[in-house]
């Protein structure tokens, strides 16, 4: 109905300009065609002039409306380093070609004021003239040639791979239909090898947890980069064409499944410093959320967003990702609270082609879990905190022979009594509740000699080592379930004196 | 011949006396090849009458493409409004929720946008634009009977209309016509799993698009092999008006760039058919891992953008033949610099082949690839500002007459400035980095070869009407056509500048979802009410189209516009073989236009011994 409605105003709408049209044909004929072609040029060149002069003042005019939206012009300057040279660049480029667009309009429209056709006038023979072509044929050329070499200029800058040894923090984004994957190399600063091949629900990237260089990457939820510190962005693509485009640090490259592509840039404004710039216009001023007029203002929430700018499917529009920009400091300190992506998601689940295997990252992680742990019990005055649960020590099943792996917990130990010369321990056995009673207490014993034993054979004092077995006698969790005798299973490390 | 009863007027006089008897009379299969309807009007030899099944098809994609673009402004603009209404013309593509509130499903979205694009660069701009004037105009212009080969011409047409059949029938297919934008990437034009309309849509849209190749391909030959071959005596290269040479070096631009888009099409088909890898590499799409390797996509955009950037010029050139022509006939002036144009087309032909990569500045090529194309692109804005200054050089101590075509050429002029310096800042690769697929590339190039080339179509429209159908179009409806326009033009795509430099990407269905692009909520609404009354105005264009045809005023001269050229020494609707008797001899230029106090001089007029002080043009 609505449809039909419109067709029938439409098909209102033409007939009646048609017959103005039909009219207005009548009318001159009774006029004489010379007549009506004059009043025709009097009438439409003035409208030239008038659209000619309407048309600068409203560019002129809108543009200083919505300056403080674009690049530069209010506080949406340029984030980063680089953007800076873009954005004179532009500038430049601006006034260039608004100084020919103003004087080619102005002439356009004036001319074909000035020479309407007019009753008795002749239009004068002019069918070249070298001396002029010549001059507009060098000014254009000198003006390219001013903006190539600047332009290039900039453009080497900014697409600069980041030197062999020069300081940068390496992160990976990776586009899929329609959401990013952002990854962060860990410790190690390197990001683990990947293989389309070996990607599934649980592992979005394909990482070949093989590598070592995987099992310590992370992945936020959030891009959070310190300030001033230089960012290659390695940029990959699981599926179709994205495009990584951060609008606020002129950054933008296409990520291209098969082939990495990369952009470095230097944040140089935090988040907290943008808002701050935000917050003087009255455009930023508004609640963020109109239906709340009391709730934060727009200058308060905002944010800096990474998009996506190559059409990648239905979804495109909606490919939004959260970057940070904090001070060192901070980032440090979110650094910290990250997690390793393998660690969380990855380790002991069905895709861990790693089970049983002691990682150098777990055995990194507990150096630093237990002097944490040590230093609390060294601190406390509680004897409950004295015991420390031997997580990395293991015996081969029913049996007191320490595993290889063990080694690296009981260098923890070593670690521990060189730190704190002063320190006693006991070393202490349990099992769970599976089988003959005495047969655990007899296993329990020699599970604990045999780590004394180890360490004596390392030089440790053997008067700072006491070893005794408990048995099934004291379970910590319930014997009940696997998980439970599982923890029930251990060597604790019991501080005497310290 | 039905027209030989027409009263014999000057020009007669001259063909008669100097011009070239090629025993026209003597073929008679001319004449009988007309000799029924169906060989009339639809399978036609007539290059005049081809020219008129490009325009006339044109118009509707036009109709059909603009339409398009209505809608997706609507949901644009008009976000949260209801498009239930629609619902009687497209169907399940509008998808009415709980609250009974039509929305534009997303997927369609992307189709409208990506047919939009498809439909007015090839069916409108390229065939509908140079399609209609190379066919009308080179015969007539350098004074010959028909194209080369007048059935390689009607089939180039037909080509064109199987190309528009396949594309038509896209629109209906069950997953949605293609959707992957008009310049097709792969992997996403090239996976059905990637988006719905690259499955049987993606097929329909890849053999379409051969099919206009062949078209533009056999047009193209034609045209070149006309205008080299079949000049009329006296008719020498210097002599050409500038329509002709633009739509010489349109052929010849085609010819070249258009067989690498096919190539670039038959791989991507390869990849999607028979499991080629040509463009694929390492992709885990809709929960499985593909068998490609190897391929890469940046390789198809090599392909596409090296026809893809020539297109543009393909698309411009005629129109600013058909600009030049217009403004120098209604200034009564001769253009200016006419070698300085002829050498600028051919400098903007040349530079347009070496160009491409510009497209792809952000596509992850090398950069110090990236850094040869800035250079020749901004080139080529050498040659275009000489276009502009010899333009307006025209117009300096002129008589202009105002009449819709020449408000059209004027208004070529100004779009072709504002969008022709914003690719200034595009061309820029370091500028390119903010810029690309924002806004601000949708606004540059909609001005400088969307609209440009419409105003050239529409001045060449108003201007050649009456060599077309022996009648004028209605003035006063082609002035409301013009000024609605030519304002309403502006007012869509100005702003869109300042949406980009904010850093709005293109092809977004929504921008609610980002902060940072969904400030221009009431910007985006004035350019849907903008782009509304343009297309109304269009339709303003139609109806006087349609009606001039038969109750336009009636051409009672021969010579309307006190024109040169040849073409309007013809009779007033010229029969198939366009002179009646001999064909006309050439002595001049095509633009002596006040010369010695003459308003104008036709070619077929003699020189006379006055005007040897004259350099020779």
């Amino acid at each position: 109905m609505t449809l039909f409605i419109i067709i029938l105003c439409l098909v209102l709408l033409i007939t009646v300009v048609i017959q103005i049209g039909k009219i207005t044909e009548l009318a001159g004929e009774i006029r004489g065609e010379k007549d009506v072609e004059f009043t025709s040029n009097y009438w439409n060149s003035r409208l030239g002039m008038i659209f000619m002069v309407a048309f600068l003042i409203l560019s002129a005019a809108s543009a200083y409306y919505y300056k403080n939206y674009m690049l530069g012009y209010g506080p949406h300057v340029s984030a980063s380093e680089n953007g800076v040279s873009q954005d004179q660049l532009f500038n430049v480029t601006l006034v260039i070609t608004g100084i020919v667009f103003v004087l080619t309009h102005i002439a356009l429209f004036w001319y074909a004021y000035k020479y309407r056709g007019r009753a008795g006038v002749k239009a004068a023979f002019m069918p070249h003239d070298n001396k002029l072509e010549i001059i507009w044929t060098a000014i254009p050329a000198v003006a390219m040639t001013v903006l190539v070499a600047f332009g290039l200029n900039v453009w080497n800058t900014v697409m600069a791979d980041v030197g062999p040894d020069e300081d940068h923090l390496e992160i990976e984004a990776t586009g899929s239909q329609f959401l990013w994957f952002v990854r962060y190399p860990g410790p190690d600063k390197k990001l683990g090898e990947r293989n389309f091949r070996k990607i599934t629900n649980l592992n979005p990237l394909g990482q070949v947890w093989s590598d070592d260089a995987n099992l310590d990457d992370m992945m936020p939820t959030e891009i959070v980069l310190p300030v001033n510190k230089k960012v290659r962005v390695k940029i990959t693509s699981r599926d179709v064409l994205h495009n990584f485009d951060l609008p606020h640090f002129r950054v933008k490259m296409d990520a291209v499944p098969g082939m990495p592509t990369y952009f470095v840039f230097t944040p140089t404004i935090t988040t907290q410093e943008y808002r701050q710039r935000l917050r003087n216009y009255p455009e930023y001023q508004l609640p963020a959320d109109a239906s709340e007029p009391d709730g934060p203002q727009k200058w308060e929430t905002f944010e800096y967003e990474l998009a996506c700018a190559e059409l990648c499917g239905k979804g495109h529009f909606s490919m939004r990702y959260i970057v940070k920009i904090v001070e060192e400091d901070e980032y440090e300190k979110w650094l910290s609270e990250q997690k390793s992506f393998y660690m969380t998601t990855i380790r002991n689940s069905d895709e861990d082609t790693r089970i049983g295997e002691l990682l150098n990252i777990e055995i990194e992680d507990r150096v630093v879990e237990f002097n944490t742990e040590l230093e609390a019990a060294i601190a406390s005055e509680d004897v409950a905190d004295d015991i420390l649960v031997l997580k990395h020590l293991f015996f081969e099943t029913g049996s007191a022979r320490l595993t290889e792996n063990s080694k690296y917990e009981l260098q923890n130990i070593i670690g521990a009594l060189n730190k704190y010369p002063s320190l006693t321990i006991e070393l202490a056995g349990h099992t769970d509740n599976t089988g003959d009673a005495e047969a655990n207490q007899t296993l329990s014993e020699a599970r604990a000699n045999a780590a004394r034993d180890y360490l004596i054979s390392k030089q440790v004092d053997a008067a700072r080592l006491t070893a005794n077995g408990y048995g099934q006698n004291e379970p910590i969790a319930d014997n009940d379930t696997e998980d439970g005798r599982q923890q029930n299973r251990r060597t604790e490390m019991r501080i005497i004196s310290k | 011949m039905a027209h030989t009863t027409e009263i014999k007027d000057a020009a007669d006089v001259l063909i008669e006396e100097y011009g070239v008897d090629d025993h026209f009379h003597d073929h008679h299969e001319g004449d009988k090849y007309q000799s029924n309807f169906l060989m009339t009007y639809v399978f036609s030899m007539d290059h005049k009458i081809i020219a008129k099944q490009f325009l006339i098809t044109g118009m509707f994609w036009a109709f059909i493409g603009a339409a398009m673009s209505v809608i997706f402004r609507l949901q644009l603009g008009f976000p949260e409004s209801d498009m239930a209404w629609l619902q009687p013309i497209l169907g399940k593509w509008i998808e009415v929720n709980d609250a009974g509130i039509g929305i534009l499903s997303q997927e369609f979205y992307y189709a409208l946008v990506t047919m939009h694009g498809t439909i007015i660069v090839f069916f409108v701009l390229t065939a509908g634009l140079s399609g209609t004037f190379s066919n009308l105009l080179i015969p007539l212009q350098v004074g010959t009977r028909d194209m080369a080969s007048p059935f390689l011409n009607m089939l180039s047409y037909w080509f064109f209309f199987l190309a528009g059949l396949v594309m038509f029938l896209s629109l209906f297919v069950s997953t949605g016509p293609f959707s992957g934008g008009w310049v097709a990437y792969p992997p996403l034009s090239a996976l059905s799993q990637a988006s719905s309309g690259s499955g049987v849509g993606m097929d329909l849209w890849l053999l379409s698009l051969v099919f206009f190749v062949v078209s533009v391909l056999l047009g193209g030959i034609n045209y070149v092999t006309t205008v080299l071959n079949l000049r009329t005596k006296g008719m020498t290269m210097w002599r050409l008006p500038l329509t002709i040479w633009a739509f010489l070096i349109t052929a010849i631009i085609g010819i070249l760039s258009f067989p690498v888009l096919v190539s670039g099409f038959f791989l991507l088909m390869f990849d999607r058919m028979l499991d080629t890898s040509f463009y694929l590499s390492e992709i885990f799409i809709g929960g499985q891992a593909l068998d490609h390797v190897g391929g890469s996509p940046i390789l198809y955009q090599h392909l596409f953008w090296f026809l893809g950037h020539p297109e543009v010029y393909i698309i411009i050139l005629p129109a600013m033949g058909i600009v030049s022509e217009v403004l120098s006939v209604h200034s009564r002036k001769p253009i200016f610099g006419y070698r300085a144009m002829v050498f600028s087309i051919l400098a903007i032909a040349f530079l347009s082949f070496l160009v491409w990569a510009h497209h792809m500045f952000m596509s992850g090529i090398n950069p110090f690839i990236s850094m040869i194309f800035t250079l020749f692109t901004l080139v080529i804005a050498v040659p275009s500002a000489v276009k502009v200054f010899n333009w307006i050089a025209t117009l300096y101590k002129g008589n202009v007459r105002f009449n819709s075509a020449s408000l059209f050429a004027i208004g070529f002029v100004s779009l072709f400035i504002s969008g022709g310096l914003t690719g200034i800042f595009l061309g820029n690769s370091a500028i390119d980095i903010q810029m690309h697929d924002t806004y601000f590339v949708v606004a540059h190039f909609h001005i400088v070869m969307g609209i440009a080339a419409f105003f050239g179509m529409f001045a060449g429209i108003y201007h050649w009407f009456p060599k077309m159908y022996g009648r004028f179009m209605n003035e006063t409806v082609g002035k409301i056509h013009f000024w609605i326009t030519m304002i309403g033009a502006y007012a869509i795509f100005w702003p869109m500048h300042y949406i980009g430099i904010a850093g709005v990407p293109r092809r977004y269905y929504s921008f609610s979802n980002f902060d940072t692009f969904s400030q221009f909520a009431e910007m985006n609404k004035f350019i849907t009410i903008a782009a509304i009354v343009v297309f109304v105005a269009q339709l303003f264009f139609v109806a006087n189209f349609f009606y001039s045809i038969w109750k336009g005023k009636k051409q009672r001269v021969k010579n309307p516009w006190g024109a040169t050229t040849l073409e309007w020494t013809t009779p007033i609707v010229p029969g198939h073989g366009n002179w009646p008797d001999k064909l006309p001899a050439v002595h001049r230029w095509s633009y002596d236009y006040g010369k010695g106090g003459e308003e104008f001089i036709s070619q077929i007029q003699p020189v006379e011994d006055w005007e040897k002080e004259y350099d020779d043009h």
